[in-house]
């Protein structure tokens, strides 16, 4: 070859073209490579290393889910501080805020769904209080008098139906899913106000009763364990964690794979067991007026299954893989013989099932439904919780407890405003205030070049 | 010569009224690059998409180990052993390597992904590619440069057993070093005894690791032997003229590659 190449443009390289046993390609020591971007938990050694790697992320732009925790603690510190009598932080109000929380959280976690493709499904502000008056409807005790497993079964199903309907207007005939959903919007909207005329109750079925149907899904939001069983799922929920992540790392490192500092899971296992101890304590104290309230409620582990089963499904699952790549890259993904169509209709299912649990605790928090739900305003908290979260209206990346996290943070500035007196206003001017500040990082730390892990 | 592993005869493809390719004769043998080369709408790109599987043949037959097969779509190029990397190189930026290299072909485990599986395989992909890493395979795509990130679409064509890599102008967006760091991992393919067939209009990249050289102009193929066969100055006037030129000037090497005279 080198006869026919004269004055080669090559030249720099021609050590390599002759001996490329010794030109390796190394994919990290090329400028531009981009080391702040590389989540640092994969790459640290120790701990001192994990936390200069993890300074120089956030310094690049890939801050991850540093600001919605800095977020909840100024969050905290401020309300503590304003509100009368430091009332945020006294237990009976920190378990109010969960369970004003809760509801933004699941809605939060459904919107990842859609956030994760690019897309948005705007519809769930109603399609999950449809959800909810169906299975209101379906419990009361004068009328259908359902079970109310089948109820909230049948509830569900009813959701993920109208998923499948929107998913396929969305991936199959390709129209916008903001319109679709828009549409949605309008339309479970009316939906809801005929399921509402149903029977004898001027539109206001409501789960006040002491029929057991009633009181089941009453005590979705309302009903709590014991202080003890309390700790006992704690100590359950924290021993099996920490033993698959213990587990994890020393299979990886068994077969000679790159395994996380021992003392960084080892301080995800101590900050675990903290967090869920001082949950579990603030919930066990009696936090009732008059009389005995006391206990974990429900709602938390609603929540946190959940969290868990979506967390299992995205990271875990190759459904998740899938989200992630035709969110990330749609193109490569139908080359790779991903069914691009099945899954995005999929993801529309999983969001407005989702929504349906959520709707279920919205009608458990209100104690029943009425024509009096703002859908177009939950679904904006619910897309503000996850973006808040720092899940990516631009898709590819995003958790579950990204939604957690977010719903948290909008649940705190509603409760926190309520309890300094401030009227409504203020509240939708704040919250869009923080909207508009975590979508202002995720299209910022989108141009710096961090495509981000997810 | 050996039965070459790929050999496409007569092949002729069109859209509507336009006759992208006619009658094309081509071979790539294993062990060896061969570059396909040709002006902007020369054809090369639907000659690939046509050994892919992306399109369809209107006529000709290809044949693969010696024995005639018909590539309908990527599946079947696939299981034959047929990688191709596009220019846009189909990785997601928000996936990781090894996330990337087994995409849509994940290893499972009690239906869970097994990922501590993937990431050996990947690595010993990698090193056998030499392509190392410092850090880790653990990084997001995105915070790669442009060589490393063709290196694994390129690592990711070979992990699957394939015999044939085929590249779409992979240099064309690089700058030197990065050049000569995925003209070496092309040395590598061939050294490993995979085929390889690169697209480039880059002589300084056909020169410099083709081992065979074929032409397309105008939908036909005018030129296609070895490398010493050639020079600069006889590609690019296959290329921009079909080879009138080059006729008169030396007829034995364009006969020799034409008709096949090896088969």
């Amino acid at each position: 070859m080198a006869p026919t190449d004269p004055g080669s443009g090559l030249a720099p390289s021609s050590s390599g073209v002759e001996h490329p046993d010794e030109a390796p390609v190394d994919l990290t020591a090329a400028p531009g490579a981009g080391a702040a971007l590389v989540p640092p938990e994969i790459v640290a050694q120790t701990m001192r290393e994990y936390v200069h790697g993890q300074f120089l992320r956030i310094r690049g732009g890939e801050s991850g889910m540093l600001p919605v925790i800095l977020g909840l603690v100024i969050m905290v510190i401020v309300f503590q501080s304003i509100s009368p009598h430091h009332i945020f932080l006294s237990a009976g109000n920190i378990v109010n805020l969960f369970q004003q929380s809760a509801v933004f959280m699941v809605l939060a976690m459904a919107e990842t769904f859609a956030l994760l493709l690019g897309e948005i499904d705007l519809s769930i502000g109603y399609v999950g209080p449809v959800g909810a008056v169906i299975a209101v409807q379906l419990v009361q005790p004068t009328t259908t008098n359902w079970p109310w497993w089948a109820a909230i079964t049948v509830a569900l199903l009813a959701c993920a139906l109208i998923g499948a309907v929107q998913g396929t207007l969305i991936s199959r005939l390709r129209i916008p899913s903001f319109i679709v959903s828009l549409a949605g919007l309008l339309i479970f909207n009316g939906v809801l106000l005929i399921v509402l005329a149903f029977g004898p109750f001027s539109g206001y079925p409501t789960l006040t009763g002491p029929q057991p149907n009633l009181r089941a899904l009453y005590n979705l939001m309302w009903g709590h364990i014991s202080p003890a069983e309390g700790w006992i799922t704690l100590a359950v929920i924290v021993g099996v964690l920490g033993l698959s992540l213990s587990l994890r790392d020393t299979r990886r490192r068994r077969s000679g794979l790159v395994a996380p500092p021992v003392g960084l899971t080892v301080a995800k296992i101590v900050l675990m067991a903290v967090v869920g101890i001082a949950v579990v304590a603030v919930c066990n104290v009696n936090r009732a007026a008059v009389g005995t309230l006391e206990g974990v409620p429900w709602a938390i582990f609603i929540v946190l299954g959940v969290l868990g089963a979506w967390t299992f499904l995205l990271q875990r699952m190759r459904f998740g893989r899938y989200m992630y790549a035709i969110g990330g890259n749609p193109e490569a993904a139908r080359r790779a013989g991903i069914k691009v169509t099945a899954i995005r209709t999929w993801a529309f299912v999983l969001c407005s099932f989702t929504a349906g649990i959520a709707g279920l605790l919205y009608a458990s928090y209100l104690g029943g439904m009425s024509n009096n739900v703002n859908g177009g305003q939950l679904v904006l908290y619910a897309v503000a919780a996850a973006v808040i979260g720092g899940t990516s209206l631009f898709g590819g990346k995003g958790k579950a407890v990204h939604g957690v996290l977010g719903g948290l943070v909008i649940g705190g500035i509603y409760n926190g405003m309520y309890l300094l007196g401030l009227a409504v206003q203020w509240e939708f001017i704040v919250t869009g205030g923080v909207l508009l500040g975590a979508v202002t990082i995720d299209a910022v730390s989108r141009r710096a070049g961090g495509a981000g892990s997810v | 010569m050996d039965e070459p592993l790929l050999k496409v005869r007569g092949l002729s493809k069109n859209f509507g009224a336009v006759q992208a390719l006619t009658d094309v004769n081509l071979d790539v043998p294993a062990g060896e690059v061969t570059s396909l080369s040709g002006d902007n709408g020369a054809g090369k790109s639907v000659l690939i998409k046509c050994i892919s599987g992306i399109y369809e043949p209107d006529q000709g037959h290809i044949s693969w180990e010696g024995r005639p097969v018909r590539i309908r779509n990527a599946h079947d190029s696939a299981s034959l052993g047929i990688e191709t990397v596009y220019q846009d190189l189909a990785l997601a930026d928000n996936l990781d390597i090894v996330q990337n290299m087994f995409l849509g072909r994940e290893r499972l485990r009690h239906g869970m992904l097994d990922e501590d599986d993937m990431e050996r395989a990947a690595a010993e992909t990698l090193a056998g590619l030499r392509v190392t890493t410092v850090r880790s395979i653990r990084q997001p795509v995105g915070s790669l440069s442009g060589g490393q990130r063709q290196s694994v679409a390129v690592a990711k064509a070979v992990m699957w057993n394939s015999k044939l890599v085929i590249l779409d102008e992979p240099t064309a967006a690089l700058g030197v070093s990065q050049t000569a760091m995925v003209l070496d991992l092309v040395r590598r393919l061939r050294d490993q005894g995979l085929a390889v067939l690169m697209i480039s209009h880059n002589l300084n990249d056909v020169f410099a690791v083709a081992n065979r050289i074929a032409v397309l102009y105008l939908g036909k193929m005018v030129a296609e032997d070895n490398v010493t066969a050639f020079d600069r100055q006889s590609v690019v006037e296959y290329m921009t003229t079909g080879g009138l030129g080059v006729k008169a000037k030396a007829p034995n090497s364009q006969a020799g590659g034409v008709e096949h005279g090896a088969d």
